[in-house]
């Protein structure tokens, strides 16, 4: 146990980074996978094709590959993150923000026909209507599903330590070689930490369900 | 009866034709609906009266033909089609309460981010259309907490709060249990009464005898014969609307 002690500053950093990977691309992935989730469904052709495209690109991409692609690729474009964070940020946001749009996407489906008909009647234009009646209610059916996307990202911010992320998992790299004999207990302390954030979301997530879940 | 239409036409479709892929729908539909008028489509299912009644906001787009509402063409998309679509109230069949929203949130939405009107005027007005359609103890329900009948008088308000120049109901009734027809219908005559431009789309022939101005019965897409209700229901001129009346008002 000592040696937990002893490494506790470290432990702790890396348990930030990892922590603060999956908030701040949590956030950027949501936004973006918003975005891509109107255009998919909006009335003009090219916004739906650009959308399609983008998802069926990262969907269908190894996130190692986008990584790859963001810490090497872009230097023959004259291009370059300002730190390997925020390299990792981009690669887990722009490929997480793909699965996000498709969840949204069925949840907008999910939405009845019916509830756009009428905000449009009203004379509510396409964003509006979207803005403040179909996503509301779609992001309602879409917290199971967002959930599982989350904790998929939480666990994904792992590839950052191949790409000189100090996070969990590349402290379990460092500290297995420094300390092979306590192997175990980094193994358990390196678990602790994905746990302590996925676990939380688990139950924030069913919660949340509740709440808001809408009577029809 | 209403007091009499009078003046330019409201309402105008000229030629307006439809097609659901190779299914042609609507059929050379000539018909102007006059300021204060209450006009009461009915037909067969299928005949396209609701498809009609969907095309004078553009929720249905059409293929050939033009619709002028208070003179001024119906705009293809975007924000100019928005403007002219929060002057057209429209109630649905199945009600369409925004599932999301309470009874009192549904009804000021539109004026709040169509009207830009402030939040406080659009509650007060709310409240006022709401106890006008005798729902004002559910004001802070969500819809689904609400009988049938209740939430399409609801929906009635919410149209209302737009100040709507014409007013569409598709099929208002069609969705209700038999004892709530009555709390609908009841509002939608004293509308009438009041002057509203109404089109109607329904299967109540009370209503159409008590309210219209004018029945128009349509069927196979095309509008089959127009006429005053008492005309319409004592001497239907065509074979299909005397078949179609005999069929529904022996019981």
């Amino acid at each position: 146990m000592s040696f937990l002690a002893e490494n506790f500053p470290l432990i702790r950093d890396a348990f930030l980074t990892t922590l603060s990977l999956a908030v701040v691309s949590g956030i950027c992935a949501l936004l973006l996978g918003t975005l891509l989730a109107a255009m998919r469904v909006s009335p003009v052709p090219a916004l739906r094709g650009l959308a399609t495209f983008y998802v069926e690109l990262f969907r269908n991409t190894p996130l190692t590959v986008v990584f790859f692609f963001l810490a090497f690729g872009i230097v023959y474009i004259d291009l370059q993150f300002p730190s390997r964070f925020l390299t990792a940020v981009a690669a887990l946001a722009l490929y997480t923000a793909a699965f996000v749009c498709e969840a949204l996407r069925s949840g907008i489906n999910a939405v009845p026909a019916g509830q756009a008909e009428a905000a449009r009647a009203l004379g509510l234009d396409f964003r509006q209507s979207l803005t403040t009646v179909v996503l509301p209610q779609a992001f309602r059916t879409v917290v199971p599903p967002l959930g599982n996307v989350w904790i998929a990202l939480a666990k994904n911010t792992s590839i950052a330590a191949g790409f000189a992320v100090a996070d969990l998992t590349a402290l379990l790299q460092r500290l297995s070689n420094s300390a092979a004999d306590e192997l175990a207990l980094v193994f358990v302390a390196v678990v602790a930490g994905y746990l302590v954030i996925t676990l939380p979301s688990a139950y924030v997530i069913s919660v949340l369900e509740r709440r808001l879940a809408i009577v029809r | 009866m209403t007091s009499r239409p009078n003046g330019e036409p409201l309402v105008r479709l000229s030629g307006v034709n439809k097609w659901f892929g190779e299914l042609h729908v609507l059929q050379d539909i000539d018909l102007d609906i006059a300021r204060g008028e209450v006009v009461v489509v009915i037909g067969p299912s299928g005949s396209g009266k609701s498809t009609l009644c969907r095309t004078i906001n553009r929720l249905e787009p059409i293929e050939k033909g033009e619709i002028t509402i208070d003179g001024e063409r119906l705009p293809e998309e975007g924000k100019q089609l928005a403007r002219l679509r929060a002057d057209v109230g429209m109630v649905f069949q199945s009600f369409n309460l925004f599932a999301h929203k309470t009874i009192l949130e549904n009804v000021t939405l539109g004026p709040i981010k169509v009207r830009k009107q402030s939040k406080a005027d659009a509650e007060k007005r709310a409240r006022e259309l709401l106890e006008r359609v005798g729902v004002t103890a559910q004001a802070d329900k969500y819809p689904a907490q609400l009988s049938g009948g209740q939430q399409q008088r609801v929906a009635i308000a919410r149209a209302l709060a737009m100040d709507p120049k014409v007013m569409l109901f598709d099929e208002p009734t069609s969705a209700l249990d038999p004892e709530m027809i009555n709390e609908v219908l009841d509002v939608m005559t004293s509308l009438a009464r009041e002057g509203m431009t109404m089109v109607v789309v329904t299967h109540e022939m009370g209503f159409a005898r008590r309210a219209a101005n004018r029945v128009v019965f349509m069927d196979g897409g095309r509008i089959v014969e127009t006429a005053e209700p008492e005309t319409f229901f004592t001497n239907p001129q065509s074979p299909r609307a005397q078949d179609f009346l005999s069929k529904i008002l022996n019981h």
